[in-house]
């Protein structure tokens, strides 16, 4: 993404900027709410209160928001690559089948200590090697990664619906769903989780992922900006004729970075599987891979950014469902229209407010003050 | 099964491959266009589903599937305009911008669906006036009993609605339009050079508007075909990725017109197979599953993509927004 010279002052650029952008996304979105002839400011009002304030409704929030973490940060690290990688979706499809395969597969030998850090890695090799092929076939032959990563997501689709209506699926049943997974290797739900310490929380889908997703937030800071590979990684992002001056191998830090991408979403299946549906079936990535970019535009490729736009995609996709249940107009399309909204005005359009703001902060101090 | 009876099969199968085949032609030539013009649209699938809504809503309200298909126009030119708006005139990232259209229009024809006629984000069904109906072309039924040529002419040819035939002569006029006009020509080179472009005194701006209107109209008449011609109300994400699809064929035809429609056609041949072969072993390889059939298209313009079959190239000033010299 070009960004055009000029002098802003860096927290104009940090934080007002994508104010102003998201701000726009929500403006459009109250105008087209009015004119579906809805009431935009009830909408919001139900929205916070059923995104925070119901019993376990901040639970839920998190649990979305756990999904779009992930997804948001291996968006963000193939940007720094330079690469726009559109097959989260079909990364966390698949690395769930990891998770999957592995716990149906190890459940009844190993203990939870062993089998956890077993299916995370699946998770990340599944997903990780979902990613190598358009990765390998970018670095190596050129082939145009955002056309191969829209096929594989297409692909992955139907290899898991193969794999759960032909092969996976327990036998004698009807819908595609493989046994459930042995209670020991569920992740602990939070509230359960919570309770150990004589905390009480209400139910709600939020597992201990949360705490593998805040991880992940600090060892990609940490891998971005302060490693070699890091540095190598956003230098390929930025020039790569300057990259292979600087003795760096384009091709082996993208393939590289499309493995850890595809490792990150392929984390949503951890999230999914192994915390909330304890089985494998079709279907459970849902688009969270397709969030993911917007959380990522909305962020600035920056972990930090990356969690508030997460817990504001958590919060929307909550306070969501909850105003689809209130009142039968707002049906859940309404978080994809917002989410669209935020990726035009926060990705496409994002330096469309850039030139007002310079000439904002250019302005020269009135002759008046400046006597004074 | 006898030879008769399974070429009669074959016809059948041949005559669904052209009903799924159209919006893929029209939608790959709308690609083709833009991408010629060095803008990349991964937003045919959102301007073909709004077209698709925008179409079956209004033939619903008048009754006219012609309203319907101006309507279908004018949202997608929209859509396509704001394209251009983003990623031309703010020199946005042209896939963000796709992305973003794509979101936006599966959210927004699902929740204006469900506002406006409360049926789970369906457009009420149509009736045979509202919407495009089969054309019978002269002699079809006369012809209809003499064996094979009947066949292939009542069954194949005749009795598609006038989109089909609308689509199929799309090609000649895409490929007039690009390798014999003016137009095309400077088209073509906005694509391969702005930077000459610009030199001749021409707008590169203006030649990327002008192949963004072409590409809504292409994709609107794509939308249109879907939900008044091929089916008879809107359903919500009835595109089901033939965006996408349309994306792979242009690819796979290499961005030429001949090429893209023998794609298209090979694309809509998979998918009508594909529900054919369901449970029949096929000679040699045994029971095919459907999904590989259906992901065959995916997989074929991958392997294209990485050159193993040929080589893919696009227009080298595909995906790079122009800026002028200062």
């Amino acid at each position: 993404m070009a960004n055009p010279g000029g002098q802003l002052p860096a927290w104009a650029d940090i934080v007002m900027l994508p104010l102003i952008n998201v701000a726009m996304a929500f403006i459009v979105s109250g105008i087209i709410i009015a004119a579906i002839g809805q009431n935009p400011f009830e909408a919001v009002r139900i929205m916070i209160l059923g995104a925070f304030s119901y019993d376990g409704a901040l639970g839920y929030t998190l649990y979305y928001t756990t999904n779009f973490v992930f997804t948001g940060l291996a968006v963000a690290v193939a940007f720094h690559a330079g690469l726009f990688n559109i097959g989260g979706e079909g990364q966390a499809y698949i690395g769930g089948l990891g998770v999957g395969l592995a716990a149906l597969a190890l459940d009844g030998s190993l203990p939870f200590i062993l089998l956890l850090p077993v299916t995370i890695a699946a998770a990340a090799l599944f997903g990780a090697g979902w990613a190598f092929i358009p990765g390998y076939l970018q670095a190596k032959r050129g082939s145009h990664i955002v056309i191969t990563t829209i096929m594989f997501n297409f692909i992955a689709a139907a290899l898991m619906v193969y794999l759960m209506t032909q092969v996976l699926i327990r036998p004698g049943q009807m819908s595609p769903e493989s046994r459930v997974l042995a209670e020991h290797a569920w992740l602990p739900f939070m509230h359960e989780a919570l309770g150990w310490f004589g905390i009480a929380a209400a139910r709600s889908p939020l597992n201990l992922s949360l705490l593998w997703a805040l991880a992940c937030c600090v060892l990609v800071w940490l891998l971005i900006w302060h490693t070699r590979l890091g540095h190598e990684i956003r230098t390929v992002g930025s020039n790569q004729t300057a990259a292979v001056y600087a003795g760096i191998r384009p091709d082996r830090t993208i393939i590289v970075a499309m493995c850890i991408s595809g490792g990150l979403a392929g984390f949503v299946g951890v999230n999914e599987i192994l915390g909330v549906q304890h089985r494998l079936l079709l279907d459970f990535s849902a688009g969270y891979g397709f969030t993911g970019i917007a959380v990522a535009l909305m962020g600035r490729n920056h972990p930090v950014g990356i969690v508030l736009a997460s817990l504001l995609f958590g919060a929307l996709y909550q306070g969501g469902a909850e105003l689809a249940f209130e009142n039968a107009a707002f049906t859940p399309d309404l978080i994809v229209v917002i989410q669209g909204l935020v990726v035009l005005f926060s990705g496409a359009l994002g330096f469309m407010f850039r030139p007002y703001l310079e000439r904002l902060f250019a302005r020269p101090v009135p002759p008046a003050l400046a006597e004074a | 099964m006898d030879i008769g009876e399974s070429l009669f099969l074959l016809v059948l199968t041949l005559d669904a491959t052209v009903r799924v085949a159209t919006p893929l032609i029209l939608a790959a030539l709308a690609g083709l266009i833009v991408e010629r013009a060095g803008v990349i649209d991964i937003g045919l699938e959102g301007k073909m589903l709004g077209a698709a809504f925008a179409a079956a809503t209004v033939a619903a309200v008048t009754g006219s599937a012609w309203l319907g298909l101006l309507m279908a126009l004018v949202v997608s030119v929209l859509l396509a305009l704001l394209h251009g708006f983003a990623c031309i005139t703010h020199k946005g990232n042209q896939i963000v911008s796709g992305v973003a259209i794509n979101i936006m229009v599966s959210g927004l024809t699902a929740l204006l669906g469900v506002a406006w006629f409360a049926r789970g984000g369906q457009t009420p069904p149509l009736s045979d006036e509202a919407r495009f109906g089969a054309v019978t072309l002269p002699g079809a039924e006369a012809l209809a009993d003499v064996p094979l040529i009947g066949a292939i002419y009542s069954e194949l040819l005749s009795g598609h609605n006038v989109l089909v035939y609308v689509a199929f002569l799309t090609v000649p006029f895409v490929w007039w339009l690009v390798y014999r006009t003016r137009f095309g020509l400077r088209l073509r080179a906005t694509g391969e050079n702005p930077a000459a472009v610009d030199t001749a005194g021409i707008s590169v701006e203006r030649m990327r508007f002008l192949a963004l209107v072409c590409c809504g109209i292409l994709c609107g008449l794509a939308g249109a075909y879907l939900s008044t011609g091929h089916s008879a109300s809107f359903i919500r994400d009835m595109t089901a990725g033939k965006g996408y699809i349309a994306l792979a064929a242009m690819i796979f035809g290499k961005w030429r017109p001949v090429p893209v429609l023998l794609a298209c056609l090979l694309f809509g041949f998979l998918d009508a197979v594909a529900v054919r072969l369901q449970g029949v072993a096929l000679p040699m390889v045994g029971e095919v599953p459907v999904q590989f059939v259906q992901a065959l298209p995916y997989i074929l313009t991958v392997v294209l993509l990485a050159g193993f079959i040929g080589q893919a190239i696009a227009p080298r000033a595909s995906g790079i927004p122009y800026v002028k010299e200062r």
